[in-house]
């Protein structure tokens, strides 16, 4: 066992190296999905069917299909002819993993902006807001909270989905249990250390999301702020909210 | 064009790709019994209120939820070389979509009215039964929905079979990609069939969700 913890010692800095490769396709895959879900998301309930309609059919043909497919797609079929756009690993990694998991997120854009109830929307045009205006200041400002606990369910994913960029020849976190494996020859050390640190990356990441997620609820009224949260002392609690 | 899809290629490769969808089909089928057996044991136990059993349960599903299915695969696939890969698959992928499917049934057991429990109690039926003719009926209802989402979602997933040399659908697309040196064909049709097959079921799921709702 010892042997095995000066191995992973040993092997430190990889795993450092690991980690920040799938944190790089974490946070890339997260940032285009956020682009993805909201171009898709506005688009899927504008009123005119040249923006519906294909915002529909690209939300479906990413959601239908796998992941795995269309990662070695970008990967194997990109570079061949017609098309010859040669994609660094890192990129068809973040692409494959944005563009799928921001057609899920876009139907969660969708789903929350409805949501929202009517009388918000007609008391903006009431009180003469643009779409722009009204969409920035009043609608998504009350969408947001209720996004925000599914999309910490798709970061999630999104986490795990990265572990398939070993196979597009990227040295991530999945890789460095294949190296800690080849080290050490204990297939049950190797696994448990990897798969405790991909929990680690999942848990933390859970946290920040539910941190911000009490911050989207707090700028709408809901709930006590970020700083209540966080102070030592324990913050006043509303008795009517505790009663059942 | 011809250089961009050969319609030979695409003829040569479908009947492999037929037989992996067969396989995909198969580990969905199985990987979604497993699911939905475990999920509702692990339900049933998580409510039990025991924190001797509670605790580990909890953290055991937290980890294997939030932990990714390809190293779970892989992981398991070379601890248990002595069973087929096909079966380490299935077995992984249901304990995997059990925990998801532990938190729908969870969700539809708290949406069962606090009454029902309370008639089961004056009616002095005994706690198997008050889970068995009163609540679950009600519950699993409201999980359908739910379980057909997850199970598109595990379709989609099983190409992660390929990586442990199970030859699903994917791994004959990549099969042939790798013989022939064409990848468009096969890998394109391989996303095709899975379109043809999950867009479909989702439709049927959406009904489900209008029809119950």
């Amino acid at each position: 066992m010892s042997d095995n913890l000066q191995i992973l010692v040993d092997l430190l800095p990889r795993l450092g190296e690991g980690v920040l490769v799938t944190l790089e396709l974490t946070v890339g895959g997260a940032v285009l999905a956020l682009l993805v879900a909201f171009v898709l998301g506005l688009a899927g309930r504008a009123r005119t069917r040249w923006a519906r309609v294909p915002s529909r059919v690209v939300v479906e043909f990413f959601r239908g299909t796998s992941l795995v497919v269309q990662i070695f797609w970008l990967y194997y079929v990109l570079p061949l002819p017609p098309f010859y756009v040669e994609l660094d690993p890192l990129a068809c990694g973040i692409i494959a993993l944005g563009l799928n998991y921001g057609a899920y997120a876009a139907e969660v854009v969708r789903g929350s902006i409805n949501a929202v109830p009517t009388g918000q929307w007609e008391a903006a045009t009431a009180l003469d807001m643009g779409p722009v205006h009204r969409l920035r200041r009043v609608i998504l400002p009350q969408a947001w909270p209720l996004m925000m606990p599914l999309f910490t369910n798709l970061l999630i994913q999104l986490v795990k989905g990265s572990a398939l960029a070993t196979y597009v020849s990227l040295h991530d976190l999945n890789f460095f249990i294949g190296e800690l494996r080849k080290g050490t020859t204990e297939t049950v050390f190797a696994y448990t250390v990897g798969l405790l640190v991909y929990f680690a990356i999942a848990y933390a990441l859970t946290l920040v999301m539910n941190a911000l997620e009490a911050r989207a609820k707090n700028n709408v009224g809901q709930g006590p702020s970020l700083r209540e949260i966080l102070r030592l002392t324990p913050a006043r609690v509303d008795t009517a909210e505790v009663r059942p | 064009m011809n250089d961009f899809w050969n319609w030979d290629h695409a003829a040569a490769v479908f009947p492999s790709l037929i037989k992996g969808l067969g396989v995909t089909v198969l580990a969905t089928v199985i990987g979604m019994v497993i699911a939905a057996i475990l999920g509702l044991l692990v339900a049933i136990v998580r409510r039990s209120g025991v924190r001797a059993v509670t605790w580990p349960v909890g953290f055991l599903v937290e980890f294997i939820r939030s932990t990714p299915l390809l190293v779970q695969l892989v992981f398991a696939n070379l601890l248990f070389t002595q069973f087929p890969s096909l079966a380490v698959g299935c077995a992984v992928l249901g304990i995997h979509y059990a925990t998801y499917m532990s938190e729908v049934y969870r969700a539809g057991i708290d949406a069962v009215p606090k009454g029902q429990w309370e008639a089961a109690v004056a009616l002095d039926l005994p706690r198997g039964r008050t889970w068995r003719d009163v609540i679950l009926p009600q519950a699993i209802r409201n999980t359908l929905p739910g379980l057909g989402n997850y199970a598109i979602s595990m379709f989609k997933e099983t190409p992660f079979l390929a990586f442990i040399y199970v030859v699903e659908m994917y791994a004959a697309a990549q099969a042939y990609g790798g013989g022939n040196f064409r990848y468009m064909e096969a890998i394109t049709l391989a996303g095709l069939l899975f379109l043809l097959v999950s867009y479909p079921t989702s439709l049927l799921v959406r009904r489900m969700e209008n029809r119950l709702a």
